[in-house]
């Protein structure tokens, strides 16, 4: 297994490598111009100088190259840095955002406490609520349970989220006026009244999102435990005379979580990209607002390093969904 | 075979198993599946009893109903005096232990998830109070019993060969001291040469612990060679209910001849003079089964009764039973410790 995982992480280094390349190519390739935006007022010949003085008059392979100098070797010394007092990075260049002028790193660890709350909550909310849901709705196949859960799945799955979300701030906070309907970033939870307040404006968004994730899992883990249920070993073990529920949870859950949690780890990334439209939608400025924002201000080293972190936590999570499968399942062996 | 005092240990009457069928846009029930269709036989203490038939006929999940891993449709089952047909899931679970299943498919039958020693020790750990250093020793004994090495305990079902997981499952069996064991075709899965071995060892284990079985296979040769009495099955419904030797030699149910006409034998001098009976047609379904004789529609002696009415069991030579018009009841049906005919008929006059 320790081969195995050190061998997966080597092969990530070159994959990894090409992913950072296609996402620049593209990007480059990509129309748009970091100075579209500008007042016409400005002159074309400073429109170029500050063309220039972004370093896109350099050619496609040096800004490539030093855009993978910065990401891995500035901007990592400057973390270090940080944690213990030292110099080494004194005097390297950092990627820099070409919308604030301030290093992309400072502004992504602003933005992902706020993503991690909301967007992370929802989806353990999510996986609370799927686990038992897909669990009950196999155990009681086609009882009203499982059609009712199913109809809901289906509801969950299909209706976009920037529907259900303008729909819950209609109702909940137009209509009813339970919920504040823009999530408020700078509030600090300081007592309980604070505590309280910030539970409120959670809900709303941290609901739509558990909505679709739990739609989604839910339909894998009942899925998975009915393949279970209807297995010969199953039936040995109600033979053995064990009570219903060691049958189930022991035998049945146990090798039904397998393809499950793999599921649930594949789709840990997806909380740190953020959930760009609900986000939009709840006002909440995280991760995922910041990357559409980014993209609508051509600020091109913004993107290209949200989605390179991205990839990485894809191929991160890729690699522990697999390592988990080898440790649940005894029939699986990595070496 | 019926020695001085027969003890009969597991009796069952009028044994119906229907599963029903949903179809269309609601899902309504429209039918049934007579998957076992009013079995009744009787099994003595420390014998074996053979359950024969094709594919398809409700050999196994007769014998999941004798243990009641179904609801039953209807029926009475009685094991060691006490009646399970009714008797609800936690009223069955203190009786499990003495009534137990080797299965068929030794390979789905064992959780991939647990270790031989936690496979074994579970019933243990459910149905006993013993310590941990006790169930661990009795892990062992089993495993010495069955032909285990006991270095094997700690590994994986996926790690053995089928022959040994089927001694998996059969020291799982015996984990409780069962007085009963349903085979359900514990040798179809394996090899010839394992075959054997397992069912040697099935006989040597019957030996030493008085076991009885109730061996469901489909491989005539095998059952001729473990069982004590054969029932034939055929759709549901017990065809044929006699001694080893006795049906083997002289079948009456032109079912049972047509069967064991398909047994090849190894003597190649006899084996051309073999005259095979061969069966047109196939099996209906056990979803509408054909009026009258449930055989009637590929029967070689079919006679015109045949349609109309449904044979009762009878008992033509002492032990031998046959569900046949064939022979016409002239002696009275018979309860002796065999098949009550007579809950048979009213059942049938029922429907």
């Amino acid at each position: 297994m320790f081969t195995y995982t050190v061998r997966r992480l080597l092969l990530a280094i070159p994959t990894l490598l090409i992913i950072s390349l296609i996402i620049f190519l593209l990007l480059d390739l990509a129309p748009g111009d970091p100075t579209a935006q500008l007042p016409l007022t400005i002159p074309p010949e400073v429109k170029e100088k500050i063309r220039q003085s972004l370093g896109l008059g350099e050619p496609i392979h040096v800004r490539y190259f030093l855009w993978l100098k910065q990401f891995l070797v500035a901007e990592p010394l400057h973390v270090f840095d940080n944690l213990f007092g030292t110099h080494f990075a004194d005097g390297m260049q950092r990627v820099i955002s070409w919308q604030t002028r301030s290093p992309v790193a400072d502004i992504v660890a602003q933005r992902l406490p706020q993503t991690l709350w909301v967007v992370g909550m929802s989806y353990v909310v999510g996986v609370l609520i799927a686990l038992p849901i897909g669990i009950i709705s196999a155990y009681k196949q086609y009882s009203w349970f499982d059609q009712i859960g199913t109809f809901i799945s289906m509801l969950g799955f299909s209706v976009p989220t920037f529907f259900t979300g303008v729909l819950l701030i209609v109702i909940f906070a137009v209509n009813l006026g339970w919920f504040p309907s823009i999530y408020d970033t700078t509030h600090v939870v300081d007592s309980w009244d604070a505590f309280v307040f910030q539970v409120r404006q959670m809900i709303m968004p941290v609901m739509v999102l558990a909505l679709y994730n739990a739609a989604q899992i839910s339909r894998f883990m009942r899925a998975s435990m009915l393949d279970n249920l209807g297995q010969d070993y199953v039936r040995t073990a109600r033979a053995k005379g064990m009570s219903e529920k060691v049958v189930v949870l022991i035998h049945v859950l146990r090798n039904s979580m397998i393809p499950v949690i793999t599921v649930i780890a594949l789709g840990v990334p997806q909380i740190f990209g953020g959930a760009i439209i609900t986000e939009q939608v709840f006002k909440v400025n995280g991760l995922g607002q910041l990357l559409i924002t980014a993209i609508y201000a051509n600020d091109i080293p913004m993107v290209q390093t949200l989605t390179f972190i991205f990839a990485v936590l894809i191929v991160l999570f890729n690699l522990i969904a697999d390592i988990l499968y080898g440790i649940l399942d005894p029939r699986i062996r990595y070496d | 075979m019926l020695d001085d005092t027969p003890r009969t240990l597991v009796k069952v009457r009028d044994l119906k198993m229907h599963f029903p069928i949903f179809a269309g846009l609601f899902r309504r029930r429209v039918g049934e599946v007579k998957a076992v269709d009013g079995v009744s036989f009787d099994i003595i203490e420390g014998e074996t009893l053979g359950l024969v038939g094709e594919s398809g006929c409700g050999k196994s999940t007769c014998g999941r109903a004798v243990l009641r891993l179904y609801d039953i449709t209807s029926g009475s089952i009685s094991i060691d005096g006490q009646e399970i047909g009714d008797a609800g899931y936690q009223k069955l679970r203190p009786m499990r232990p003495q009534m137990q299943m080797v299965f068929q498919d030794p390979q789905a039958s064992l959780n991939p998830r647990m270790t031989v020693a936690r496979i074994i020790s579970e019933p243990l750990d459910e149905h006993t109070t013993l310590s941990k250093a006790e169930k661990q020793e009795r892990v062992y004994e089993l495993m010495d019993a069955v032909g285990l090495n006991r270095d094997f305990a700690n590994r994986y079902p996926h790690e053995f060969s089928g022959g040994q997981r089927q001694r998996i499952g059969i020291a799982r069996a015996l984990a409780l001291n069962p007085k009963f064991i349903v085979c359900d075709e514990p040798i179809a899965a394996l090899d010839v040469s394992i075959q054997a071995q397992v069912v040697n060892l099935l006989e040597e284990l019957q030996d030493k612990f008085n076991l009885t079985y109730l061996f469901i296979s489909h491989d005539l040769s095998m059952v001729r060679h473990i069982a004590d009495r054969v029932a034939v099955m055929y759709l549901g419904k017990v065809a044929e209910l006699a001694p080893r030797d006795a049906l083997y030699s002289k079948p009456l149910h032109p079912y049972t001849e047509a069967l064991l006409s398909a047994v090849p034998e190894p003597d190649p001098n006899v084996e051309t003079r073999r005259e095979r009976i061969i069966l047109r047609g196939d099996v209906p379904s056990p979803a509408h089964p054909p009026q009258g004789c449930n055989f009637s529609t590929r029967c070689p002696k079919v006679m015109d009764i045949c349609h109309q009415s449904d044979p009762d069991m009878q008992e033509v030579e002492p032990g031998h039973f046959v569900a046949c018009h064939l022979y016409p009841p002239t002696t009275k049906p018979t309860t002796k410790n065999m098949v009550a005919s007579e809950a048979n008929k009213s059942i049938q006059q029922g429907e």
